[in-house]
């Protein structure tokens, strides 16, 4: 079956919570300078940065749209593009790379035809990759939706993966 | 418990000599032969299980009832990430690792009620093969000197007590009652204390130029945005004792004059992020921050800010900018920041390592503290083990050991009867060192002399499978994506760097690279911005002096030595050692295996990707890579 993204539901998505993301960006009505911590209370409640709500952003704080969109582009932990149901990050960290976490996205590569940055079709997956997470003891390391897989093996991967639908 | 002490007080600690008595009362009401189990609640130990087996401790203690005799207590990182999860028992100190939550009932049955030792879950030391009962008498912590860290595994970071009752904010006391600011500088000076950051600039010239610098507003601010891959001591310090970092915040901000502090730390350490806010809050409740600490008439007020994930942020410039609310570009340096940093003010940044040693260097004097260390680099160091290594970990000595010791006598050596390739330190900044320097002694200068540096901490070990190539072509490309983009040499210079060790890796290098490899780090050494694109070439430099010959192999011979970079290896399947259990065919995504089940499988090399599927899954070691 082919999903594809449908950006009227996003839309619709969005202003359901409207109200949430109106207090949220006046919570930071004094505090301008912390944008990168409400851009990253957004993306915590939608997955990603929905272009509206940037937009809304530069209105009501009054910044430059051009800045928040260069903010929101800069930081790698920032996603303009809706995510995926379950987000994958391989820890890419000197210490997982010489434990063979390269080989492990590679493998979620050709298992479901993502690559990094990209999200399956059915919208099952995210893969990310990350600098480090600092469980260098036990890598290579995965999370999947903040739940931390260590030493992770090709086959435990698989059975990892399984899991979630 | 904090809720009741508060009620108790009724209002803040008011005066160094309230702080005293709050600190006399505390360790009054506790009982140091009580028995506490102290459960290791680092990230690591928790992502291995710590936490369900806290609940199954609090369940089982419930459960007998025992509330009264025994206490539990969720500690910060006590470094031995291997053998996680950790639980010590106190006050003895019984060591058991790799504790499962169906061990708890055990442990509670066995060691708190009959006082008996659970053998199964000691340590044992592989060298030797003796069974160790208490955690100091493990090689691992044995041979370290934990001044910094130590108290991770006592403390609970949730718990502003335990710091205060191991003698917390004494420091502070000590500036407020009687240092003027020169003497507080003076202090820090005469210890020898450079940043832990990275670049290891002398700690009290930059609280001189900022205490020096004209303007009424200063800020302070802590550099918790650990980027280099494989250092995680600053998030282990931050996780396990808030408290030292903000004493040590406090004491600089006194020093300079500042009223306003900022701790920029990484979104992705989230437990790291939640300790420093309720460290902050329990500050802020007992006096120690906020208005007229301590009744000295002295303001200061520390803040968080979360990082965006950009590895750029750890330069000075960079993270002010963000801090500003900008893109974390970082700025030319005709001015230093201690003058001119965050809007225009002078800003005093300092990392999580630096911080934390402030208190000590004050408690203990500088005289105490510069007697540790070597002549260049006074006090100890936190380094964090990892890679292909025995004992993974953080581990703190004193500057000056040596890199065997450190590697071999407390690292246990390399797994798996594997031989010693090199030792990256330093973070992308940092270099490769073979094994001819592992009698270095480590501290700033003498792994700058190496072509490394200290960086952050990290310390990479690789064994003989590690392609240095392939090492050299992994942080370049790391440093690609995470270079600003902002100045010509880092942005153009790296991207030919990749390109260049791309193609070695991909077998279509030619002898000329050599050369321009090392063009190209002249040019970023001297032309780049900032330090991200000035010691960006150490790794490609360090690998081309100490390995060259594994580039010519790729080069000339075009062959990958170590069996790492995929377009250079052929995979075969050792038909002695095949079972037939068809486990790689089905796991093949081109189909080049083929074979029956029970027979032995072959790889047919035209379809071969080399993606190295096969050997990943194969449990009877039967592929082979060449």
């Amino acid at each position: 079956m082919e999903v594809t993204l449908d950006f009227s539901k996003v839309k619709a998505i969005v202003e359901d919570y409207t109200e949430k993301v109106d207090s949220l960006i006046d919570s930071y009505a004094d505090k301008k300078e912390q944008i990168i911590s409400l851009l990253q209370d957004i993306q915590a409640e939608f997955n990603y940065l929905p272009q509206d709500v940037l937009v809304k952003i530069s209105q009501k704080l009054d910044i430059p749209l051009s800045q928040v969109f260069s903010v929101a582009t800069f930081f790698r932990a920032f996603s303009l593009k809706p995510r995926g149901r379950h987000l994958v990050t391989v820890c890419l960290g000197t210490a997982c790379h010489v434990k063979g976490g390269q080989r492990l996205v590679d493998k979620v590569s050709r298992d479901y035809g993502i690559k990094p940055g990209e999200t399956t079709e059915d919208m099952r997956f995210t893969l990310e990759t990350v600098n480090c997470l600092g469980c260098c003891a036990l890598g290579p390391v995965v999370v999947v939706d903040g739940k931390y897989q260590s030493k992770v093996t090709s086959d435990k991967l698989n059975r990892v993966l399984k899991q979630y639908k | 418990m904090v809720e009741q002490v508060r009620k108790l007080l009724e209002k803040k600690v008011e005066s160094p000599e309230g702080l005293e008595s709050l600190r006399q009362s505390i360790v009054a009401k506790r009982d140091p032969q009580r028995t506490c189990i102290s459960v290791c609640g680092g990230t690591a130990c928790r992502a291995s299980g710590a936490e369900a087996v806290v609940d199954a401790f609090l369940d089982e203690i419930e459960r007998r009832e025992l509330q009264v005799q025994v206490s539990l207590k969720e500690t910060g990182c006590h470094g031995f990430c291997e053998r996680g999860p950790l639980v010590v028992i106190e006050p003895k100190k019984i060591f058991y690792q790799q504790v499962k939550p169906e061990d708890v009932e055990e442990i509670i049955d066995e060691t708190i009620v009959a006082g008996k030792i659970v053998e199964r879950l000691l340590y044992t030391d592989p060298t030797t093969s003796e069974t160790i009962t208490y955690e100091p008498d493990v090689p691992f912590y044995k041979k370290q000197t934990r001044n910094i860290f130590g108290a991770n595994g006592t403390i609970d970071p949730t718990n502003i007590e335990d710091y205060i009752a191991s003698g917390g904010y004494s420091a502070l006391t000590k500036v407020l009652t009687g240092m003027k600011p020169q003497q507080i500088v003076d202090e820090v000076k005469k210890s020898g204390l450079r940043g832990r950051g990275g670049g290891g600039f002398p700690t009290g010239r930059k609280w001189q130029s900022c205490l020096e610098a004209k303007g009424k507003v200063k800020y302070v601010i802590c550099n918790a945005d650990e980027g280099d891959p494989g250092a995680y001591q600053d998030r282990s310090l931050l996780e396990g004792n808030p408290h030292s970092i903000l004493e040590g915040m406090i004491i600089g901000a006194r020093a300079i004059g500042s009223h306003q502090g900022y701790i920029y730390v990484r979104n992705e350490y989230p437990l790291a992020v939640r300790h420093a806010r309720i460290a902050i809050e329990q500050a802020m409740d007992y006096g120690l921050l906020g208005k007229n600490i301590l009744g000295s008439g002295f303001d200061f007020n520390i803040t968080i800010n979360k990082g965006g994930g950009a590895f750029v942020c750890g330069e000075s410039s960079a993270l002010m900018a963000s801090l500003e609310g900008k893109v974390g570009e970082p700025k030319a340096k005709y001015v230093h920041m201690a003058e001119k940093g965050l809007w225009e003010h002078p800003s005093l940044l300092n990392n999580v390592k630096t911080w934390a040693n402030v208190p000590l260097i004050i408690n203990k004097g500088a005289d105490w503290y510069a007697k540790i260390g070597t002549a260049g680099s006074k006090g100890t160091m936190i380094f964090s083990l990892v890679g292909n290594i025995v004992n993974t970990g953080l581990v703190e000595v004193p500057m000056g050991i040596t890199l065997r010791q450190m590697i071999f006598d407390i690292g246990g050596g390399i797994p798996d009867g594997k031989k010693f390739k090199a030792v990256q330190t330093g973070g992308p900044s940092g270099g490769c060192i073979p094994e001819k320097f592992l009698d270095t002694p480590v501290d700033f200068d003498e792994l700058t002399k190496l072509g490394s540096m200290m960086g952050s901490g990290g310390m990479i070990v690789m064994d003989e499978d590690t392609c240095m190539v392939d090492v050299a072509r992994y942080f370049i490309e790391f440093l690609k994506g995470e270079s600003c983009g902002k100045c010509t040499p880092c942005r153009e210079g790296i991207n030919r760097m990749s390109e260049i060790l791309s193609n070695i890796t991909q077998g279509k290098g030619k002898p000329e690279d050599l050369d321009t490899l090392e063009d190209l780090s002249e040019v970023l050494s001297a032309g780049a911005l900032c330090a991200l694109g000035q010691t960006a070439a150490n790794p490609v430099l360090s690998t081309i002096r100490y390995f060259k010959d594994e580039y010519l192999a790729h080069i000339t011979d075009k062959k990958c030595p170590a069996g790492v970079c995929r377009e250079l290896i052929r995979l075969s399947i050792d038909p002695e050692k095949c079972e037939g259990c068809l486990r790689c065919l089905r796991e093949c995504p081109t189909g080049a295996v083929t074979g029956e089940k029970k027979q032995a499988h072959t790889i047919n090399q035209d379809m071969c990707i080399h993606c190295g599927a096969c050997y990943d899954v194969c449990k009877f070691n039967a592929v082979i890579k060449r």
